[in-house]
């Protein structure tokens, strides 16, 4: 399967199973296009009438496609589907565990999926007896994993610090005893965020995210506190200082954009005027009856910000001020593994959950649905039934994902998306495939219009 | 003349004889939190 495209002059095909990617001229982009659908000699005709071409050249250029197709580049055929289905199963062993450390938060923002951190339920926060049993679950738990990660999410994790910190140091002390190498992440709103966090975070976490709007009236509008005043004067500052003492270990600039900020490139400028080059925005996870909600109006509106956003990267990096955007990553080298891009994100297998109580769920985005509840850290994870459906749950469950060129990027795209979308994790949210697609389409546009690489045509110019 | 030019990337059916360590970072605890994929993580064995 190929999928073509143009951006900015740019031809550019993909080889869904091969991985490959191609910068074409106009005369290849459509005769690999035509190739699967019309016998040879027609494509050679119609190369010749439509481009105006040479019958040397239009063969020349069959020839090379047909060297590709023969090497594997090219309309590669797909071999993983039974790579996919035995994976997970035979490898169910848990590496990641999100530790809901603070089911509270001291902002009240009304589009929270978490609904302001209770997740529908009480007020609670973790105990490190909690936290310390979750540790042990783990590496218990972990079996060939050496890396294993563990995220400090809420609510807000830094209104339970010290049970943060005493966590830590339990891991630190256990990983050496097995032989494990934890990686500790925090997600923080920043109301908290002081020196003494700061340099906390920045010895012992391996990433931060942090939560910011972008414009103060965008952030002021959902992130306020429970007296309803903005939080935007209270955290940038924080923010900053954070990350000027953060070296270079890694961070995130994390937004949200909802349906009143569709214009969210303005949003992403305005954390690069802040000074942050580490950036994320995701479009917001709400009921569609908000009003916060995105509308299928909205999504040219997107896409066209999307765009802006893959040319104002490529402009930065000619201008030696690049940026990074987290969806806009791709190592084309050192990228996934079919393994990887096959089975997705892990959730409700080798990735949990942790309630303040130690229970156990599939991801962060299912607790508080008692019926997505997998077991707890003492017990591990009874509902085998609901393990296997998540380990079945991969890049090849849906048949609407069978013909999609984009589904070795996605792996099939968020469970907990696809749930709140159709009611079932192996059912499709269609708005979120839109744009996925459209962001990895300008994601390799972003690498191909910053590499040194010339575009066929362009050596000569 | 040259009318394709093809870019260095992995190659996938190569990967599935010598991924799957499993090593690599969970996707969604990096930065989305909210919409996973996976085109953007690293192969912890190929990038160290």
């Amino acid at each position: 399967m190929i999928h073509r495209y143009q951006f900015d002059g740019l031809n550019i095909v993909l080889d869904c199973y091969s991985g490959s990617i191609h910068m074409t001229d106009p005369v290849a982009y459509d005769m690999i296009g035509w190739f699967e659908d019309l016998p040879e000699e027609e494509v050679i005709n119609k190369a010749m009438s439509v481009h105006g071409i040479s019958i040397e050249d239009a063969n020349e250029c069959m020839a090379d496609i047909k060297s590709l197709k023969e090497s594997g580049k090219l309309y590669a055929p797909d071999k993983y589907e039974n790579i996919a289905l035995d994976f997970r199963k035979k490898n169910i062993k848990i590496k990641a565990l999100c530790l809901h450390v603070a089911h509270t938060c001291n902002l009240n923002c009304s589009y929270c999926f978490a609904s302001q951190g209770k997740y529908h339920g009480d007020r609670a926060v973790m105990s490190f007896e909690v936290g310390k049993r979750a540790i042990d679950f783990l590496i218990e738990n972990s079996g060939y994993h050496k890396n294993l990660d563990v995220d400090f999410f809420g609510g807000e994790p830094l209104m339970n610090w010290d049970v943060v910190k005493k966590i830590v140091a339990y891991g630190r002390e256990q990983e050496k005893l097995h032989g494990k190498n934890i990686r500790f992440t925090l997600t923080t709103n920043g109301v908290l965020l002081d020196d003494e966090v700061t340099e906390f975070c920045n010895k012992e976490m391996h990433n931060v995210v942090l939560s910011l709007d972008g414009r103060k009236e965008v952030n002021d509008r959902f992130r306020v506190d429970y007296a309803g005043n903005g939080s935007y004067d209270r955290i940038v500052p924080n923010f900053q200082k954070f990350v000027s003492k953060r070296g270079s270990k890694s961070y995130y600039m994390r937004g949200t954009f909802t349906h009143f900020n569709t214009d969210f490139l303005n949003d992403i400028k305005q954390m690069l005027d802040l000074g942050f080059t580490e950036l994320s925005m995701e479009p917001v996870v709400t009921d569609p009856s908000s009003p916060s909600a995105l509308t299928r109006e909205d999504l040219p509106v997107l896409f066209g910000q999307y765009e802006e956003l893959a040319r104002l990267m490529v402009r930065r990096h000619k201008e030696g001020r690049p940026f990074t955007f987290y969806h806009y990553m791709l190592d084309l080298t050192c990228g996934p593994c079919i393994y990887k891009r096959v089975a997705g994100c892990g959730s409700g297998t080798e990735y949990l959950a942790v309630t303040p109580w130690g229970d156990l769920y599939p991801c962060h985005q299912f607790v508080g649905d008692e019926k997505y509840k997998m077991g707890d850290i003492y017990k591990g994870v009874e509902n085998l039934e609901l393990q296997d459906k998540f380990a079945s749950c991969n890049a090849y469950s849906r048949p609407e994902c069978k013909d999609c060129w984009a589904k070795l990027y996605c792996s099939g795209g968020c469970a907990a998306n696809s749930y709140h979308a159709s009611g079932d994790i192996n059912g499709v949210y269609e708005y979120g495939c839109e744009v996925f697609k459209k962001r990895i389409e300008c994601a390799i546009a972003v690498k191909l219009l910053t590499s040194d690489i010339d575009a066929p045509g362009e050596e000569n110019q | 003349m040259t009318r394709i030019v093809t870019i260095e990337t992995r190659d996938l059916e190569k990967s599935a004889k010598e991924g799957g360590c499993g090593e690599c970072q969970t996707s969604c605890q990096s930065a989305c939190k909210t919409s996973c994929g996976v085109a953007n993580q690293e192969c912890e064995k190929l990038s160290k």
